[in-house]
């Protein structure tokens, strides 16, 4: 069971900073400690990061090999991890082909690649979301503006357990001779959970 | 501990119900699927969820068609299920 995530935010927010007070009061916690472990955590989550490792994986089919086959071993030749919190998380990364996309969801919470891509948006946290992609994936598509042809199979990754998932999106036509930061700079978040082109 | 599943096994969902938490969806269970991939293992999130000793075990990556699931529909659905969660499908 979970709650919608859309509307409590300032309940559980209070909540979350009642229990890190009393944790600080019985002298469980340091508050510096947190604030440290909490700002190397966030660092490198933007997706800037999950962006670089898609221009990368788009210049270097070594790098997009590896990317696909070990996200964990792969992510540390560009200086990115899915670890910074209590423990390294698994990747799984998954690619858009002319004939197949992928889409991400976590239809039991939230789950989602902080480590690599920061705080998910906030509809990706709604229950409209979560319990709609699952069951009518090209109509969450269409409200994003995003129409696959009817030859593209749709493939909803639910991140229920242990893994995290990102999409490799398709590299855009018309980008033969764009740098490796040009090529991140076309890489959006919606592109990256795959409910949108790039 | 070798895994119980290889890729490319079927494998059903139990239909139970529990009544503490669980990361079986409820719109997946009793749903034959095809093995993806193993995940590895770890502790069961039903036991850790109940403070109980939990022994890891192989984690799933299982892919079901939108018509198992839904009744109808031609996308399919990857879930991540723990292999107490699955038995062979018949």
């Amino acid at each position: 069971m979970s709650g919608d995530h859309g509307g409590g935010d300032a309940v559980l927010a209070a909540r979350v900073r009642h229990v890190e007070a009393l944790l600080e009061d019985q002298g469980l916690v340091d508050p510096v400690e947190l604030d440290r472990a909490l700002t190397a955590f966030l660092a490198k989550g933007s997706p800037a990061s999950g962006a670089r490792a898609v221009a990368r994986a788009w210049l270097d089919e070594g790098f997009r090999t590896r990317l696909l086959h070990d996200a964990n071993a792969a992510l540390p030749e560009i200086g990115l991890s899915m670890g910074g919190g209590l423990q390294e998380q698994r990747l799984k990364v998954v690619e858009n082909t002319e004939t197949a996309h992928h889409v991400l969801v976590c239809t039991l919470c939230s789950c989602y690649p902080i480590a690599l891509l920061g705080p998910s948006p906030s509809w990706y946290k709604s229950e409209g979301y979560r319990s709609r992609v699952v069951r009518d994936p090209r109509g969450v598509l269409r409200d994003f503006g995003f129409y696959p042809g009817p030859e593209v199979e749709i493939t909803v990754w639910d991140a229920s357990a242990e893994s995290r998932y990102m999409v490799l999106p398709r590299r855009p036509a018309g980008t033969d001779g764009a740098s490796e930061t040009e090529l991140a700079a076309l890489v959006t978040r919606n592109g990256l959970i795959g409910v949108a082109a790039v | 501990m070798a895994d119980r599943f290889a890729t490319g096994a079927r494998v059903r969902t139990r239909r139970a119900d529990p009544p503490h938490h669980t990361r079986l969806p409820r719109y997946a269970r009793g749903a034959v699927g095809t093995v993806v991939e193993s995940e590895g293992s770890h502790p069961l999130a039903d036991d850790r969820a109940r403070g109980l000793p939990s022994a890891p075990q192989t984690v799933y990556a299982v892919r079901f068609g939108a018509a198992e699931l839904f009744g109808d529909g031609t996308h399919a659905v990857v879930l991540d299920l723990w292999e107490s969660y699955l038995e062979e499908a018949t």
